[in-house]
């Protein structure tokens, strides 16, 4: 690894004004200490957040918005009861990711911020061609470049998520689906700016009784997705009044698909009518490297997501988070 | 540079004075602490051999800069047993055939310990087998870690209902 500056400023305001170009922000470290390992990131100075106060709290606010600290740990976020039940799909896909030593340390902006998977990162130098499993197939015209590796961004992105950030010349905010940016840098933030918190609007919560995050990877626990999916919707009696949907590992951003949304909105669920919406999802969808499979995969696992949604949030976390076998128990639930 | 810290080490204090920023936790334990106990399996936070626990929570030490945990308190899988008697999680990794190399079990066993505590598993297999998924062991003896997380949670269960009563 090579050598960097240290710094921990005792206060969000130190931690600002010790920003300078080169510097980068360290958090829960699981994803960046993992890259300065291999060499693909080298920071020259390294700014230690992760005991900065009042960036840890999960609070309700008066709107009935959620605003949740920038360094609230995954494990917390989704163990926290109250949120578990006003967001249940987002606690889903907290519990999807990574392993619970990860989530114990992870934190809620690392999250948002973290790096293409490993696979894109052999050494130091990209090789987005090593692995065409975490290619885009959507949102990079054909080309290779790796997915957005978030499983807790997807819902997120559905639910009208805000990012809270603040910079040299103060605060701003603006939605999380406008953090991303095709190419280099990925994220929309100015050098020198920090995520500070992330907000979920009040309506998020209207989507409790029927929401889903469901992943799907090559291995049961502890691996990225190969497709994942998260289906919400509000029901009027028997009708949809309102379906968000948005994809994991497709594109190199969290996916949210309005024309699904707009197909889903007024109809009473169904199977067809949930495969018409996950077509749509996947309408324009291109492979690369021979990854032509992550294109059915993924219509199939949006489709899957919208029936499990339907079939309403199941009242105990499954074993298995976002697992279709999850409410199984015994030795046969691994199949 | 020189960064100072002290650190709580399995109920010991420690003020350690680092002279690299660079150093993990699980660099410190080993390297310069003589505490070998803890292992270096990946070093990229994929295997879990270097799991302790900081401040209760089991995590990666591998991941973790030890300049980052000033105050901290870390155990370790020697600070486990106490005097001569095993943790009831090592005797239920001992009793269950939890292991055949040995070289995954103390990421294992602090995974258990911090599994436990965090009481989401309780004794279900299927649950237990997904918040172990962060520890890797080559030798497969996953069978026998799922009994020994199993029975360790009912026994220590059973013994905080005795202290409660």
């Amino acid at each position: 690894m090579k050598m960097f500056d240290f710094a921990q400023p005792a206060t969000l305001d130190e931690a600002i004004g010790a920003w300078e170009p080169g510097a980068a922000w360290l958090g829960g470290g699981t994803n960046l200490v993992d890259l300065m390992k291999t060499g693909a990131v080298q920071p020259a100075k390294l700014i230690d957040i992760s005991r900065l106060p009042g960036l840890a709290g999960i609070d309700e606010l008066d709107d009935g918005a959620t605003r949740i600290g920038a360094l609230v740990r995954n494990a917390d976020l989704a163990g926290d009861p109250a949120f578990a039940g006003r967001y249940p799909m987002v606690a889903e896909a907290l519990l999807s990711g990574a392993s619970g030593q990860l989530r114990n340390a992870a934190t809620v902006a690392g999250n948002l911020m973290q790096y293409p998977r490993d696979a894109y990162f052999p050494g130091p130098e990209p090789d987005p061609m090593a692995d065409a499993s975490s290619l885009s197939v959507l949102g990079a015209g054909g080309e290779p470049v790796t997915v957005h590796p978030s499983d807790f961004c997807v819902p997120l992105v559905a639910l009208d998520a805000v990012v809270e950030i603040l910079g040299p010349d103060g605060p701003r905010e603006i939605a999380l689906a406008d953090l991303y940016q095709p190419g280099e840098p990925r994220t929309t933030l100015i050098p020198g700016e920090l995520v500070t918190a992330l907000r979920l609007p009040a309506a998020a919560a209207e989507f409790r009784a029927n929401c889903r995050y469901l992943k799907v990877r090559d291995r049961t626990s502890f691996a990225f997705a190969m497709a994942s999916a998260a289906a919400s919707l509000r029901m009027d009696g028997p009708h949809i009044a309102e379906a968000r949907l948005s994809l994991g590992a497709v594109a190199p951003k969290p996916w949210r698909v309005a024309e699904a949304e707009a197909l889903l909105k007024g109809q009473a669920p169904g199977a067809d009518l949930f495969a018409r919406a996950a077509d749509a999802a996947m309408a324009g969808a291109q492979p690369v490297g021979g990854n032509g499979w992550k294109i059915e995969l993924a219509r199939r696992t949006a489709a899957r997501a919208l029936a499990m949604a339907a079939a309403g949030t199941p009242a105990d976390m499954p074993a298995l988070p976002a697992s279709p076998f999850g409410n199984q128990t015994g030795d046969l639930a691994h199949v | 540079m020189s960064l100072s810290i002290h650190l709580s080490i399995n109920g010991t204090e420690r003020d350690v004075a680092l002279d690299d920023p660079r150093v993990t936790l699980l660099d410190l334990l080993r390297e310069r602490l003589a505490m070998p106990g803890t292992k270096k399996g990946c070093d990229r936070g994929q295997c879990g051999a270097c799991t302790v626990l900081v401040d209760g929570r089991r995590i990666n030490s591998c991941l973790t800069l030890a300049a980052t945990l000033d105050g901290a308190q870390v155990t370790t899988i020697e600070g486990l047993a106490q005097g001569g008697d095993l943790h009831p999680v090592q005797a239920a990794f001992v009793e269950h055939d939890g292991f055949q190399c040995g070289y995954c079990t103390p990421g294992q066993i602090m995974s258990a310990v911090g599994l436990i505590a965090e009481g989401s598993a309780g004794d279900d297999p299927e649950r237990i087998r997904e918040g172990m998924s962060g520890n890797l062991c080559r030798c497969a003896a996953y069978h026998g870690i799922t009994q020994a997380v199993q029975d360790a949670t009912r026994r220590m269960n059973a013994a905080a209902r005795e202290d409660a009563a």
